[in-house]
């Protein structure tokens, strides 16, 4: 059971970075995710029924996600659209896309021929029970990927894009195009979303052209969850929250599954719980915003510091 | 060498609300010179600048800058080589970033490598430049830029300006919003920086009497054209009467009541 919620929140927690990287980092409201993540189950999936090997099958489920948010961005920049409109465009359309990649099935099996779950299950050799092996690692997989993307956004290329969603003005004052910048943000966004995609149909053992709706709030919640769990401004640790939090809201909608008859939940009633989760979590946060304020100004009434110089002077 | 050649810009070009805010606009800057701009609200002093940083649209006229036509560059691009400090201060820096981030962003312009952004000796060098502000940030280096005051801020993005050593730093009232220590602070700072790189910059003032002592070269606009410019020994025999009576001339011997906003 915790394996099962360790691994679910690890590969769900992808797509949520991947939320995390549009919404947060680019501040880009990006509904690609929605059409990205099907879209990269049902690449990765019919390369795995086709046989490919596991590595390739992933990869892949990641370049088709990307090729969905290069398809927004062109919308978006093309065109002059907001971005809410331009990604739903993009998922709108990708839907016949992953009919098509499906073979012409809303849904994929792929229980006899799984190479990511067998991989994962045996990767410790026999004396290790398959369920741990398994996690341990999505476990190692999900912190190579958070460091891979820490150290992406110290790169030259990830601070313009980390600067880019804060105050598109500053990165064009010092010579970097704002236009290329998001494309890269956003096809990095939908990638993740696409190989998370991958991943749960293989965790699942089926793709499925349903499987995108909705993980955007999900993903959301996840990100929220995270942020609640431990504020910070650096960006290792917001990326390894964002699996945190998408591991506890696994946990949370699990004990719903699980648990909620006791309250009268049915698993109908679960979307309804991960909106309410949402909302908790943004009114947690400004709560917590305001505490915080609040003990700003006892100390600045006190005398002890003044909160002009200390902090949030200039902003 | 900044050179403008004939240019207009207009807002809303082609419809009944057509309004030139650039009228044939020309002007030669030698390398080194500070030149200020002075003029009422509309005149079109902000606009100048915009012409110059690529922010604006050309409806005709041509911006060279070092000998070579800049006119069709998108703004980032010609940002390579045009310096900018609004008025804003929070506008030239990005907030949720570390002072450290931010000026190593400024001081690798233009390149976008998967390589560390800051390395050990970038950042000593970034340290030592910090430091030479005097404003204590180089104790900050880790820590974001909205927690920095708005003279701090303003200091940052000026010394961002100046480690990309553009061919031209324009300055957009860049001291207007802060409180008068600050902008104290900051106007010396920029007379150090543009001395210390021999910066090429033209600055938008309402302040007439520094526009007159810091400045090598005096614009006046008005409706969108220069109507005067002083350098040398015309500049040098003018006081803030002799402006204010200049700019009375220039709008046609009518000074209004926005005379007084000049001073």
């Amino acid at each position: 059971m915790i394996e099962g919620i360790l691994i679910e929140g690890l590969v769900y927690g992808i797509m949520a970075l991947g939320v995390f990287i549009a919404f947060r980092v680019l501040d880009f409201a990006d509904l690609t995710v929605e059409g990205s993540f099907p879209f990269g189950a049902a690449a990765g999936g019919a390369l795995l029924a086709g046989g490919a090997a596991a590595p390739a099958a992933l990869l892949a489920a990641f370049a088709a996600g990307a090729l969905a948010g290069c398809a927004t961005s062109a919308i978006h920049h093309g065109f002059k659209v907001p971005p809410l409109l331009a990604g739903i465009v993009t998922m709108t359309g990708l839907y016949s896309v992953d009919l098509r990649l499906l073979g012409g099935r809303a849904n994929l099996p792929l229980i006899t021929f799984n190479p990511v779950m067998r991989g994962s299950e045996a990767w410790l050799g026999p004396g290790v029970p398959p369920v741990l092996a398994s996690a341990a690692a999505f476990g190692l997989g999900a912190l190579a990927l958070v460091l891979a993307l820490d150290l992406f956004f110290h790169t030259e290329l990830g601070i313009a894009i980390g600067a880019l969603g804060d105050n598109e003005t500053s990165v064009v004052s010092v010579g970097a195009d704002p236009t290329a910048l998001r494309s890269i943000g956003i096809a990095l966004a939908n990638g993740l979303a696409g190989l998370s995609g991958a991943l749960a149909a293989s965790y699942q053992g089926f793709a499925d052209v349903n499987f995108g709706s909705g993980v955007i709030a999900a993903g959301l919640a996840s990100v929220m969850l995270g942020e609640l769990l431990l504020p910070s401004s650096r960006i290792g640790v917001q990326l390894l929250r964002v699996l945190a939090g998408s591991v506890l809201f696994r946990a949370i909608m699990y004990a719903g599954r699980s648990w909620g008859y006791l309250a009268g939940i049915t698993p109908n009633d679960l979307r309804l719980l991960n909106a309410l989760l949402v909302v908790a979590a943004l009114a947690a946060s400004r709560g917590r915003a305001r505490l915080s304020r609040d003990a700003a100004l006892r100390r600045a009434k006190r005398g002890r510091g003044s909160p002009a110089r200390g902090g949030g002077g200039a902003s | 060498m900044i050179r403008l050649e004939g240019v207009e810009v207009a807002f809303g070009l082609g419809t009944q609300d057509e309004r030139r805010v650039l009228r044939g606009v020309e002007l030669e800057v030698p390398k080194g010179q500070r030149v200020s701009v002075i003029g009422s609200n509309g005149a079109g002093k902000t606009t100048l600048l915009n012409a110059v940083a690529g922010s604006v649209r050309l409806a005709a006229g041509r911006v060279l800058i070092d000998g070579s036509d800049r006119s069709g560059e998108p703004e980032w691009m010609r940002s390579r080589c045009v310096g900018r400090v609004r008025q804003d201060p929070l506008a030239g820096t990005a907030g949720e970033m570390s002072v450290l981030d931010n000026l190593a962003m400024a001081s690798r312009k233009g390149r976008r490598r998967l390589l560390p952004a800051v390395t050990p000796r970038l950042r000593r060098e970034l340290a030592e430049r910090v430091a030479e502000l005097g404003m204590g940030l180089e104790e900050r280096l880790r820590e974001n830029v909205n927690r920095l005051s708005g003279g701090q801020r303003q200091a940052l993005t000026l010394l961002m300006a100046a480690l990309a050593r553009p061919a031209v730093l324009l300055l957009d009232e860049h001291t207007a919003a802060l409180d008068p220590r600050n902008a104290r602070i900051v106007t010396e700072l920029t007379r150090r920086l543009v001395a210390e790189h021999g910066l090429t910059s033209i600055a938008v003032t309402h302040d007439m009497g520094r526009a007159l002592e810091e400045a090598d070269r005096l614009l006046m606009m008005h409706e969108g054209r220069i109507v005067a410019d002083l350098q040398g020994a015309a500049k040098e025999g003018m006081d803030v009467e002799g402006l204010v009576a200049l700019f009375g001339e220039a709008r046609g011997g009518r000074l209004e009541e926005d005379g007084a906003l000049l001073r």
